[in-house]
């Protein structure tokens, strides 16, 4: 079953065409992996599809059914939709734990205000940060933890949102091996629970050791889809990356 | 003593002043410079309801509330929309717009000749004419105001609030419509000064344009830049500070006239010197 899939979506800045006519469709429960060049789109496609950035033209359909042209940044959760960033984006003078209690706030202003912080946000918390092996550092400020642990926060604030859908961009860039393979587990163990992942990515290891499905995206196009053994052995895409 | 006991009055009147401006800019960061137009509108509510009708203290206290909340939610809801720069930039608008308004509906303010002859309050019975017995009002006002202050900062909103300060665009891809949790805050703190202005007329007896201008809005912000950001206790701290100011530099061997213009200079280079070296504040808990 298609669970996400972009029809003819377009999104240009300034005369330059960052996602050009793309229309591509998502499997629900695959790990679907984007690659390209720098400057190929990716990131814009990640931002339309979160509502961060307005979409020019052409729409997103979830579950065949819920339609969206344009969305506000905070819809997307209804439509069980979660994002890291690829300039990771923290609530950096809040603690680690903070960072994730705050997203399984009450979304409404007045249930906000009266909410009790129940033992069912501090247990969901500690999951996730053990998860990313960061719950001992759950009273530090973000703003003073190590890069790969800031990306790890990051991820781990995703995992409490419990959506259906994880949009990761560029999760594993400049991590440390270990950190590496907590990241890998927990994008694993998400396809294990029936989840959807769609991923930015460089390195075409992990691509080939993760993904199901490979889209390859040059100068805002689809240039190439399918399964990532066959995609990145096709002369185009070798060019795309590589040059003629 | 009852120099002592009018510092004192003054300075739970600008604490009051400082904490709630602290729920906007310390704790969701936004930069609002129009607080002196909602201590202003509960000051001249108070003032016109008290000289014009036969209205009491509290009555008045709660319609200034009320009128405060109306005239910010109205602003709020076009503040709201902008962030950073742009929201300090709109908030200078709104205050020259209210204060415009003070200065020239002069069929009820009386503009700048302003309204004199404020009586002073009087509560379930009780007189607080004495000096002594204002300060126990006004710091029990205080203390309200603290304990409310508290709740909201403690509660899953205010944490919501500190998310929107550190990165509103992220915390809205978790799901929330930022605008509602701005426009709350920016309402509630405006109904706190409200109280505020309040106090203020009722206390002096005679309130005019003067009191309300951009200046003073200036004011209570380096109260809280100095006292310390998203930290009440920093507030406190920085409108104690403040009020003694004029008495410190009186202290050190300042002639009382030069001291009071001195003061303008002095608020300046605090707020230099805290940029340059402790942006946080005192005892604040975020920088600018």
């Amino acid at each position: 079953m298609t669970i996400l899939e972009t029809k003819k979506l377009e999104k240009h800045f300034d005369g330059v065409q960052a996602v050009d006519n793309l229309s591509i469709g998502i499997e629900k429960g695959e790990i679907a992996g984007i690659v390209g060049p720098n400057g190929s789109g990716k990131t814009t496609l990640i931002n339309l599809l979160s509502g961060t950035l307005e979409i020019d033209a052409g729409a997103v359909i979830i579950n065949g059914v819920q339609k969206f042209e344009n969305i506000n940044p905070w819809q997307i959760s209804f439509y069980g939709i979660t994002r890291t960033f690829q300039d990771v984006r923290l609530f950096e003078q809040m603690t680690v734990l903070d960072n994730i209690l705050v997203v399984l706030t009450e979304r409404n202003v007045f249930s906000s205000l009266f909410e009790k912080h129940k033992e069912y946000h501090l247990k969901k918390a500690e999951e996730v940060l053990q998860k990313v092996g960061l719950w001992k550092k759950k009273n530090q400020l973000a703003i003073n933890l190590s890069y790969g642990q800031r990306k790890l926060l990051e991820i781990a604030r995703t995992l409490a949102m419990d959506a259906e859908i994880y949009l990761f961009d560029e999760p594993f860039a400049g991590l440390f091996p270990e950190m590496v393979k907590i990241v890998s587990d927990v994008v694993k163990e998400l396809k294990r629970e029936g989840k959807t992942i769609i991923l930015i990515e460089h390195n075409m290891e992990l691509i080939r050791k993760l993904c199901d499905y490979l889209f390859v995206m040059d100068e805002g196009k689809l240039l190439a889809e399918g399964k990532p053994e066959k995609v990145l052995a096709k002369k185009e895409v070798i060019e795309a990356y590589l040059g003629k | 003593m009852e120099y002592l006991i009018h510092l004192a009055i003054l300075f739970s009147i600008y604490a009051i002043l400082g904490i709630s401006l602290n729920l906007v800019v310390g704790y969701t960061g936004l930069l609002s410079i129009t607080h002196a137009a909602f201590y202003g509108i509960g000051a001249y509510a108070t003032a016109i309801l008290l000289t014009q009708s036969g209205v009491g203290f509290l009555l008045s206290v709660i319609l200034g509330i009320i009128l405060a909340v109306l005239a910010s939610f109205l602003i709020g809801a076009v503040l709201s929309k902008f962030d950073g720069d742009y929201y300090a930039l709109g908030s200078f608008g709104f205050s020259v717009i209210v204060f415009s308004v003070f200065l020239n509906w002069q069929s009820l303010t009386r503009g700048p000749l302003g309204i004199l002859g404020i009586s002073k309050p009087e509560l379930f019975g009780i007189d607080f004419s004495s000096n002594f017995a204002f300060l126990i009002l006004s710091l029990l006002f205080l203390i309200a105001i603290y304990f409310v202050s508290k709740f909201i900062v403690n509660s899953s909103f205010g944490r919501v609030l500190k998310a929107i300060r550190e990165d509103e665009k992220a915390i809205q891809v978790f799901g929330y419509n930022t605008l509602y949790f701005k426009l709350a805050v920016f309402v509630m703190s405006a109904a706190m000064a409200a109280v505020a202005g309040s106090l203020f007329a009722s206390y002096i007896t005679f309130i005019d344009t003067s009191t309300f201008t951009l200046m003073e809005s200036i004011f209570i912000l380096t109260i809280i830049i100095l006292g310390g950001l998203a930290n009440l206790h920093g507030s406190i701290l920085g409108a104690l500070f403040l009020i003694l100011l004029p008495e410190i530099l009186r202290f050190v061997g300042f002639p009382t006239d030069i001291a009071v213009q001195m003061r303008q200079v002095v608020y300046g280079l605090i707020l230099i010197l805290l940029m340059l070296y402790r942006p946080q504040g005192l005892i604040g808990e975020y920088k600018l």
